[in-house]
């Protein structure tokens, strides 16, 4: 990714911090906590590979997540670095959701979000993202940005209510980005 | 097929090249490469150029190479159509942090605008 993304002047906070216990549209008791990569707890990684494998490629967003459980790992592998943050959705043994923010280098993080098929529509996205924000403010992450599909109105809405405004739109899909009220401690 | 590969400096680009080089030293294409300009890179075009014969030359093949000055884009798919190519071969996309693929300004104006076939290649 190149170019310079201009963030909106004024950051945003208030949002919530993990862990997090909520009932979603469907009754589900669901829990969202910290993944902490480098340490995971027993069966975590193989629950979150579990998630992945049995996604439904018509969800794919530019490519992720792959579609083999050998590049899953990898990819996996690769953004669960040191310094990148993410949270993991429980609905009982299952990992149902997954939220992320990596930084390729510097201090912006891309962010994006999965939420399994099974438990779409029951505002486990918008729980994941709340409290996604909430974790970085509290590292000290200000400037977080992503890529949306032109044609995901739902998702554009919900970016837009937690304060996410555009920041570059040549290219085929809208990238946004907002700037954090950084509360680390 | 005679195929034109469009080259950047961008790193997607030179994936494509070590792909598309191959297959032409297979003899699976009448490969022509075309330097251009991206806006996404700062290599002197000079120095790309030399970059590329250095690798086509590894790869034992010599085709065509040709510099495009001005609007990478537009001259790729102006010289795609005015001499017959049968494609265009751009790279696929950078990957941003996350694993995203992200196409760049040249392959979406190729993409949109070429009237021959176009390869994004990964």
């Amino acid at each position: 990714m190149t170019g310079i993304r201009r963030y909106p002047d004024e950051p945003t906070g208030g949002f919530a911090t993990p862990p997090g216990f909520f009932s979603d549209a469907a009754g589900r008791d669901i829990k969202i906590g910290v993944y902490d990569t480098q340490s995971p707890r027993d069966g975590e990684l193989e629950a979150l590979v579990r998630m992945y494998t049995s996604f439904d490629p018509a969800d794919r967003a530019q490519g992720i997540p792959p579609r083999t459980e050998s590049a899953i790992r990898d990819w996996l592998d690769q953004i669960l670095a040191a310094g990148s943050v993410h949270l993991i959705a429980w609905h009982e043994d299952r990992i149902v959701g997954h939220a992320a923010l990596v930084s390729e280098c510097g201090d912006e993080y891309e962010l994006a979000i999965f939420v399994h098929q099974d438990y779409q529509q029951a505002r486990i996205g918008s729980r994941l993202l709340d409290h996604l924000l909430g974790e970085a403010a509290d590292r000290g992450i200000e400037r977080v940005w992503l890529t949306v599909e032109r044609w995901n109105e739902v998702a554009i809405r919900l970016y837009r209510k937690m304060g996410f405004e555009t920041v570059g739109a040549e290219s085929f899909e809208l990238e946004m980005g907002i700037r954090l009220l950084a509360d680390p401690g | 097929m005679r195929v034109l590969l469009g080259i950047g400096g961008g790193a997607d680009g030179f994936r494509a090249l070590a792909s598309i080089t191959e297959r032409a030293a297979a003899g699976q294409f009448d490969l022509t490469v075309a330097i251009i300009d991206s806006p996404e890179t700062d290599i002197e075009l000079s120095t790309l150029e030399e970059e590329v014969r250095d690798r086509l030359a590894d790869a034992g093949i010599e085709p065509d190479v040709r510099r495009l000055a001005g609007d990478p884009g537009g001259q790729l798919v102006t010289l795609a159509d005015t001499e017959g190519f049968d494609a265009i071969a751009i790279g696929g996309g950078e990957y941003s942090p996350l694993g995203k693929v992200t196409l760049g300004p040249v392959a979406e104006f190729v993409v949109l605008n070429a009237t021959v076939t176009v390869m994004l290649v990964r």
